[in-house]
């Protein structure tokens, strides 16, 4: 019987009536009383020096209030990188100052180099257009080969280089993994291309901000996934507002998948302007701006090296990278390509050796960062493709591979050769688990159905692993992390015992505010009604590093357990004292504080109400009231994984792709709400299968973005998937959070692109077209039909 | 400027326009009713689906002059007077038919209308009709769903959860 409430029940989410009425609360649906509105100009070249910018027309407009341009943001801090990596030689990552405005220079298009305000947004709009830029246009770099050549045009001149790191993971193991590469007997060369994504989360990025004059206190709405870290760059990086007269809310955010993980200067623009005309400033993007400055995804150009034996044993994995970082250092795309990528790089296997090299590159284009997987999927994908690649020229099953390679169940926990200490997995059940999912048996009878009516069935299988529940804060300062990735949770228990619980991770699809409950109430054995989550507003909740990373549950969820363990410490010694009784006797389950081994108890609700009453407390042992806080920071990451499968029939007249069924086995380790477990999975599965099939973003030479609206950005739609079958009963739960949970958000978007472009690969031979060995994602008829034609 | 009265969600309403203001501006500036959300400018995403004299319509394909006369549905109309959730909504709870919820109001719109003029679609009619609404959170699996069983069919056999 699945359970009806608590953890591992599937509850219905509350938060979905105010969005299925329409009272969900965004950014751009908050209008403050006198707020004006921003709009900015923005380059139209991807390279270009700024010799003059003339506002004086525009600040003439109707209902313009305050014009601002680079010039205005020369003497505040630029956005900074939230990671410090060093190359291979020692030398510190270039890390060029990323101003809220260009000045001097224009480095891709739709680099913001002047803003409007205005009474109404259509006249900053007029006035915007008004400003006349004087831009003299420079070649662009666009591609990364071309960007790091000798005498390429620069991205930012005075670091002399388009290079921002050349990396090596792990530097020592690089002489050891050359050499197995030179002596083993059959080598698997593989170069693909990671191809650039954009986030899209639906709801536009959007800001609001208003000043208090009378009291200096600023506000900011913002569509966030990490308030306070956005408050943090604010104040001490990019403005200096002191943090505690700086206050960010991420009210309700229409989905993330970590395009909104950053700070970005239409922030600091709202909040200086609100301060300047002293009313409040509203910005919201147009999806032409969320195309051209929300940080991007992947974008990795890779050659992978898989070296084995004739059996299929794995002797090593070596990767050559490039990963384009875009026009500006965005803050975590230096951890994205590196510690988030190559760490991953041995995938779910006891390889004895992996060496990982990834150059970042600046070129003339938005900022890219991590997105949904963010150097998860890309490792997986260069991995399983090559593995794929192997098992076609050794003719060996493509599961049975992996299975040979696997990390074997008793030798948890185990040092993978790319440096990360797995806890716990068994990766031969999630593979078991696939082929049941998947009817493996009957796909030779459908394939020979596929054929009659004229079209290649294939089946693609991969599997993965991530590191995940980001991050522990004493390992990535080691490896450059200039912040902690902690949470934090408050569990405010109020005196008529209902509760409110504070929380740093911020819910934007996730269903925090109703699977946090879940947890508290079982632990507490109360009404999950009666426990409220808050989340968003750094005035409310005591810190919190946000949501991304699949971390919520994992770290912040962690949090939350930690401060109720507190509530129940505390619930005791006042229970003790209602119970004349001794603490240590004292016991608590199902709600009840009890004295061990009598019929004496008292209920949760008459402690919480005690608590707040304290008419004969023993003031000197326990102080009124009942609230906790609790910073939890994890012993080391999580480790979800999963084997997934794909299968496809591909016309080969078009070259088009369909899904015919997908399967997803995942370990998550424990569960606390199946239903939201499952839709996050689905989630993910759409976007992996976007991006193999369908996204792309594209910049022509000179730099022009051409896949800038959903016109020309193929997202996927409801007729592009299939139904998917999920599973997450593998569990082995996480050895080192309270919980034993793995986390779930991003397994999908990293688990599925390999075992797509794997089952095309597959369907393509059986219909004799041997010669096409790999095709570079988004496999669309054009490129499936060239391939099969070529 | 230009006068306009329509009823909106049956209230009659009157206001002053600029030709160029979109019906989706108009019912979120002027008359506040911000659950019919605007994604994109392009006509793409459906998140502003909205109901014109009983027709699913993308609210940023019409001007608000355009609408003069008309009877006009939001997201903020679709719900039992009482505040209780009509069947479709129900069924988009009940299968987790949404996450972030940004889409989904146009979302239920377009099922709405999709069940007047189909009252028992298929899973591939329900696809295809979608075509104009964009889901970035759910990948449609558990929307289809909601649909299938909003529309009184058994969605027992689809992969649970």
């Amino acid at each position: 019987m699945p359970k009806d409430h608590g953890i591992g029940a599937s509850p219905l989410r509350r938060e979905d009536v105010r969005f299925l009425t329409g009272r969900g609360k965004y950014t751009d649906d908050i209008a403050l009383q006198g707020q004006t509105h921003a709009v900015f100009a923005r380059s139209q070249v991807a390279n270009g020096v700024i010799t003059s910018i003339d506002t004086s027309e525009a600040e003439k407009m109707p209902g313009v209030l305050a014009v601002f341009t680079g010039e205005d943001f020369v003497d505040v801090g630029g956005n900074p990188a939230g990671w410090q990596i060093n190359s291979r030689d020692g030398e510190p990552m270039k890390e060029p100052k990323r101003p809220v405005l260009a000045h001097g220079k224009v480095r891709h298009v739709g680099d913001a180099y002047a803003a409007v305000i205005a009474e109404t947004e259509e006249q900053a709009r007029d006035a915007a257009e008004a400003i006349v830029a004087e831009i003299d246009e420079q070649p662009a770099v666009v591609d990364m080969g071309a960007a790091l050549k000798e005498g390429a045009p620069l991205v930012h001149d005075e670091i002399g280089t388009n290079q921002c790191f050349d990396w090596g993971w792990i530097e020592d193991n690089r002489a050891a993994t050359d050499a197995a590469i030179k002596e083993a007997p059959h080598v698997t060369t593989l170069e693909l291309v990671n191809n650039r994504l954009v986030p899209n989360a639906m709801e536009p990025r959007a800001s609001t901000a208003d000043y208090d004059p009378g009291t200096g206190d600023y506000t900011l709405y913002t569509t966030s996934q990490n308030p306070h870290l956005t408050r943090l760059l604010i104040s001490a990086f990019v403005l200096g507002i002191p943090e505690n007269k700086l206050k960010v809310v991420a009210p309700d955010v229409g989905g993330g998948f970590g395009s909104k993980i950053y700070h970005y200067g239409e922030e600091a623009l709202v909040l200086a302007a609100a301060r300047k005309i002293g009313r409040p400033v509203r910005w919201t993007a147009s999806r032409s701006e969320s195309f051209l400055t929300d940080a991007h995804g992947r974008d990795h150009v890779t050659r992978i090296e898989l070296a084995c034996e004739k059996d299929g044993t794995f002797i090593a994995f070596r990767t050559e990278t490039m990963a384009n970082v875009g026009a500006y250092l965005s803050n975590f795309s230096t951890a994205t390509p590196t510690f988030l990528h190559g760490t991953l790089m041995a995938g779910n296997y006891a390889v004895p050796n992996v060496y990982v090299n990834v150059r970042t590159v600046f070129t003339n284009t938005a900022p890219v960062d991590a997105y949904r997987g963010a150097g998860r999927p890309e490792a997986t994908y260069s991995l399983e493709r090559v593995i794929d690649m192997a098992a076609r020229e050794l003719g060996i099953d493509p599961l049975e591979i992996r299975r040979k390679n696997f990390v074997q169940p008793d030798q948890f926990p185990f040092t993978s050769a790319a440096g990360l200490e797995y806890d716990t997995g068994d990766y031969g059940a999630l593979v078991d688990k696939l082929e049941e999912m998947i009817d493996r048996k009957g796909f030779e009878a459908r394939r020979k159905e596929s054929e009659k009516n004229g079209k290649l069935r294939g089946l693609g299988v991969n599997t993965y692993i991530e590191a995940c529940g980001i991050a522990p804060s004493n390992l990535v300062g080691v490896l450059g992390a200039r912040v902690g990735l902690y949470d934090a949770a408050t569990v405010r228990v109020n005196a008529t015992g209902n509760i409110a619980v504070m929380v740093g991770a911020h819910s934007h699809g996730q269903g925090h505010e109703t699977a946090f409950p879940q947890v508290v109430a079982d632990m507490l054995g109360i009404d999950e009604d009666s426990v409220e989550i808050v989340h968003g507003d750094t005035s409310k909740i005591p810190f919190g590093m946000g949501t991304y990373g699949s971390r919520s549950l994992a770290v912040c969820g962690s949090a939350v357990v930690r401060a109720t363990e507190k509530i129940i410490n505390k619930g005791k010694k006042i229970a003790a004292h209602m119970l004349e009784a001794s603490e240590a006797d004292i016991e608590f389950t199902d709600g009840q504080f009890s004295v061990a081994g009598t019929d004496k108890s008292v209920g949760f609700g008459d402690v919480a109400l005690k608590a707040y009453i304290p008419h004969d407390f023993p003031l000197e042992e326990v102080e009124p009231g009942l609230e906790e806080t609790a910073f939890y920071d994890p012993a080391n990451f999580t480790y979800p994984a999963g084997a997934y499968a794909c299968e496809v029939e591909v016309d080969p007249e078009t070259g088009k792709v369909t899904i015919d069924r997908f399967a997803a086995a995942d370990d998550f380790g424990n569960v606390i709400n199946p239903m939201i477990v499952s839709g996050q999975v689905h989630g993910g599965l759409a976007q992996g299968i976007g991006q193999a099939l369908l996204e792309n973003t594209t910049y022509d030479a000179d730099g022009q973005l051409i896949s800038a609206s959903y016109m020309d950005y193929a997202m996927p739609r409801a007729d592009d998937l299939p139904f998917y079958s999920v599973d997450h009963s593998c569990q082995t739960p996480c050895t080192h959070n309270p919980l034993g949970v793995k986390g779930c958000g991003e397994a999908g978007a990293i688990g599925s692109p390999p075992s797509v472009v794997n089952a095309v690969i597959d369907a393509l031979h059986a219909g004799g077209h041997a010669h096409v060995t790999h095709i570079d994602m988004p496999l669309t008829p054009a490129r499936v039909w060239s391939a099969i034609n070529s | 400027m230009t006068q306009v009265a329509m009823t909106v969600n049956g209230k009659p309403v009157t206001g002053e326009v600029e030709g160029r203001t979109l019906l989706s501006d108009y019912l979120r500036e002027d008359l506040r009713l911000t659950g019919t959300h605007i994604g994109c400018d392009t006509s793409q995403c459906g998140a502003c689906v909205v109901h014109v004299d009983g027709k699913a319509v993308k609210a940023c394909t019409m001007f608000a002059a355009e609408a003069e006369g008309a009877q006009v549905t939001t997201i903020e109309g679709m719900g039992h007077p009482d505040g209780s959730l009509t069947a479709i909504q129900q069924a988009f709870q009940d299968h987790h038919g949404l996450q972030c919820g940004f889409c989904t109001p146009g979302m239920v719109m377009t099922a709405a209308a999709l069940l007047e003029e189909t009252p028992k679609p298929t899973e591939a009619e329900i696809r295809d009709y979608l075509e104009g609404n964009i889901c970035r959170c759910t990948g449609y699996h558990n929307i289809v769903k909601a649909i299938m069983a909003a529309s009184g069919q058994d969605v027992s056999a689809i992969a649970a959860e």
